[in-house]
């Protein structure tokens, strides 16, 4: 009964809803969900991959997205609002954070002339990772194509947030948030050239507003390293 | 009309090609094969290669009907690769651009996977995944991009570049390149710097494959006959994916899986293919939706795995996306490739001079300025 319950809910929103975007893991729909403003992520069956390690997989990314996100909500970070989670069709409904654009939409739209802008927005970024990484808790998949705006450029101030926690998991230790930030570092300045200063501001900022970032950036020199070594191989 | 002459000689494959505007009219080859489980040793190789490679290259030009001077320019692997046979190979082609008075030119081989991917299948930007012996690496290399990686970016690029774990590849969106050194062989010295590997990171040694005609194509067949699915760890960090954690799990747990019978080597197979090929698949997904591809080329010995063939035929096919044919022809090392990425070089006016004829077992494919594609 339950079961079929929900999947109703499922099958009449998606029925309803605007196909937002097909990412590498999930759809993304847009649409009301209980007269509020929604958006699901769907993790739909890869059909590339063996049935098992698939269902396996899904369920354990949906499993963590949420509990990430719960964890954030409870620590102060700004994370859209869960309203309901289908673990039989893999959906997570969530908050639709409305006029919202990606960091990644937000630095490609700025002008030049928005440097300060960014540069607050680099803060920003810094700081909030340095809150989740204090929670211990890694995401796995920093871009800025993961960080919402709530406000275009141009609207003076505006607030962050961090969604996408599929890859999250729970760690302490100092190498595992170095990766994560090495990682959100190689997205960084592939997706945007020429922003090693903006990097830097939001390292700055991460290393002001998290207690335990000096271990953390020392771990990211470390990788960096590494990475440079390893990578003239083959 | 432009003729050039190829040496390959990086791992343990020897071969001599030769290209004439973008036709293969010779591409013989020899292949060091080792006892099963073990891996080929740098200095074996070579001896290996300088046994046989005048015979290769005697057949090279017998075979494409020409003489030493129809050749326009002499090609051969400048890195990456093990140092020995590398040296090998360079020393031949050296002599040979001395005896023949023709030019010298090196290559980077991942280039010439790339080149002779891009020849055979005529496509025109594509996403290519390229499986040399020692890695996968996701190439997209094209005019705009690579011309974008000058001064600046290419610092940006070292920066970039990095393997985050023991083994994992690495993205690069300047390049569209994602690098995954992937290797059933290795054992004993590492190919590259002679430091020794944690013992056990070799799948086919722990299952005991055959290395005849590579472990790569036996581990295939095996899986084709396993059933069970075994789980094994499957780590993906956003572009990057480990293989440390299942090379471990081979070593220790399904060790002793096989041998109170919980299952067969074939099941192992079968669920090391399912598990490496769908983490792959996830992440050329990934670059894919990050860089808006369309297209995706397959290139390097573990391209010819069908069942990765599927299963990327069956991503790209959820996504409206292209897979190009895979062909033995750019997949395995061979001659022709050289010869073709060097053609495309000496055409755009590169040559190395013999003071500069040197082999580097470190070669980035970045470091590497693409002018001829314009
Ligand atoms: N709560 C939300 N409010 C508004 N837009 C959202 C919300 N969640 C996601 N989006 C939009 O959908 C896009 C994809 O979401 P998400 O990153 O969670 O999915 P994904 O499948 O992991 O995508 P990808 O693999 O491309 O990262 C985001 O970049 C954003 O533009
Ligand atoms: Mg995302």
């Amino acid at each position: 009964m339950a079961v079929e319950k929900t999947n109703n809910h499922v099958l009449h929103f998606l029925r309803s809803a605007e196909l937002l975007k097909q990412g590498a893991e999930a759809r993304v729909y847009r649409g009301e969900f209980l007269g509020k403003p929604t958006v699901v992520k769907e993790r739909f069956p890869k059909l590339y991959r063996h049935p098992t390690l698939d269902e396996k997989l899904t369920h354990r990314r949906t499993v963590q997205e949420v509990r990430s996100i719960l964890r954030c909500r409870k620590a102060g970070i700004s994370v859209p609002v869960v309203y309901f989670v289908d673990y039989t069709s893999h959906c997570i409904f969530l908050e639709d954070i409305v006029g919202s654009v990606t960091v990644r939409d937000y630095i490609n739209s700025a002008h030049t002339s928005e440097a300060k802008n960014l540069e607050v927005v680099a803060r920003k970024i810094g700081e909030i990772l340095a809150k989740m990484h204090d929670e211990d808790l890694v995401h796995g998949d920093l871009t800025t194509s993961n960080m919402l705006m709530k406000r275009g450029p141009g609207c003076g101030e505006a607030d962050l947030l961090l969604i996408d926690f599929g890859l999250s998991y729970i760690s302490a230790l100092p190498e595992d948030k170095g990766v994560d930030l090495y990682v959100l570092e190689k997205a960084f300045l592939s997706t945007h050239p020429n922003t090693e200063a903006l990097f830097e501001t939001l390292l700055k900022s991460y290393s002001a507003s998290s207690k335990k970032s000096q271990t953390v950036i020392k771990k990211l020199d470390e990788v960096r390293l590494r990475g440079r070594k390893r990578s003239m191989v083959g | 009309m432009t003729v050039v002459i190829g040496f390959e000689g990086s791992a343990n494959k020897i071969g001599v090609g030769i290209v004439r505007d973008g036709v293969v009219l010779s591409n013989p080859r020899r292949t060091y094969i080792t006892p099963p489980g073990q891996g080929f040793l740098p200095s074996e190789t070579a001896k290996h290669h300088r046994g046989v490679i005048l015979t290769v290259l005697k057949e090279a030009l017998q075979q494409a009907g020409l003489k030493p001077a129809d050749i326009d320019c002499v090609a051969y692997t400048k890195g990456p690769g093990m140092g020995a046979p590398l040296v090998t190979t360079a020393l031949v082609a050296r002599t040979v651009s001395q005896l023949w008075g023709k030019p010298l030119l090196g290559v980077n081989h991942c280039i010439g996977h790339i080149e002779m991917g891009r020849l055979v299948t005529r496509a025109n930007n594509p996403t290519v995944l390229v499986i040399a012996l020692q890695d996968i690496r996701e190439e997209r290399l094209d005019r705009a991009r690579v011309r974008i990686c000058d001064k600046l970016s290419r610092k940006n690029l070292v920066k970039l570049r990095a393997k985050i774990r023991e083994i994992s590849p690495c993205f690069c969106k300047p390049f569209k390149t994602i690098i995954v050194p992937i290797n059933y062989h290795q054992n004993g010295r590492h190919s590259s710097g002679g430091k020794l590997p944690r013992t056990g990171s070799n799948p086919a040694r722990v299952i005991k494959i055959s290395n005849d005609p590579s472990p790569g194509y036996n581990i295939e067949q095996m899986a084709k006959r396993g059933k069970q699915y075994v789980e094994l760890p499957y780590t993906v960090k956003g572009m990057d994916v480990s293989f440390s954690g299942i090379l471990s799990y081979i070593e220790e747990a399904a060790h002793k899986m096989l041998g109170s019978r919980q299952c067969t080597a074939e099941d192992l197979c079968f669920s090391l293919q399912e598990t490496l090929f769908a983490m792959l698949v996830e992440i050329t997904e990934r670059a894919m939706a990050h860089c808006n591809s369309q297209e995706v080329l397959i290139v390097g010995g573990v391209g010819c795995n069908l069942r990765l063939q599927e299963m990327m035929g069956t991503m790209c096919k959820e996504r409206g996306a292209r897979l190009f044919a895979t062909d033995e022809s750019f997949c395995i090392d061979n001659g022709a490739m050289i010869a073709q990425a060097g053609w495309e070089m000496f055409r755009a006016g590169h040559v190395t001079e013999l003071p500069d004829s040197w082999i580097t077992q470190r070669f980035r494919t970045d470091e590497v300025e693409v002018t001829w594609r314009d």
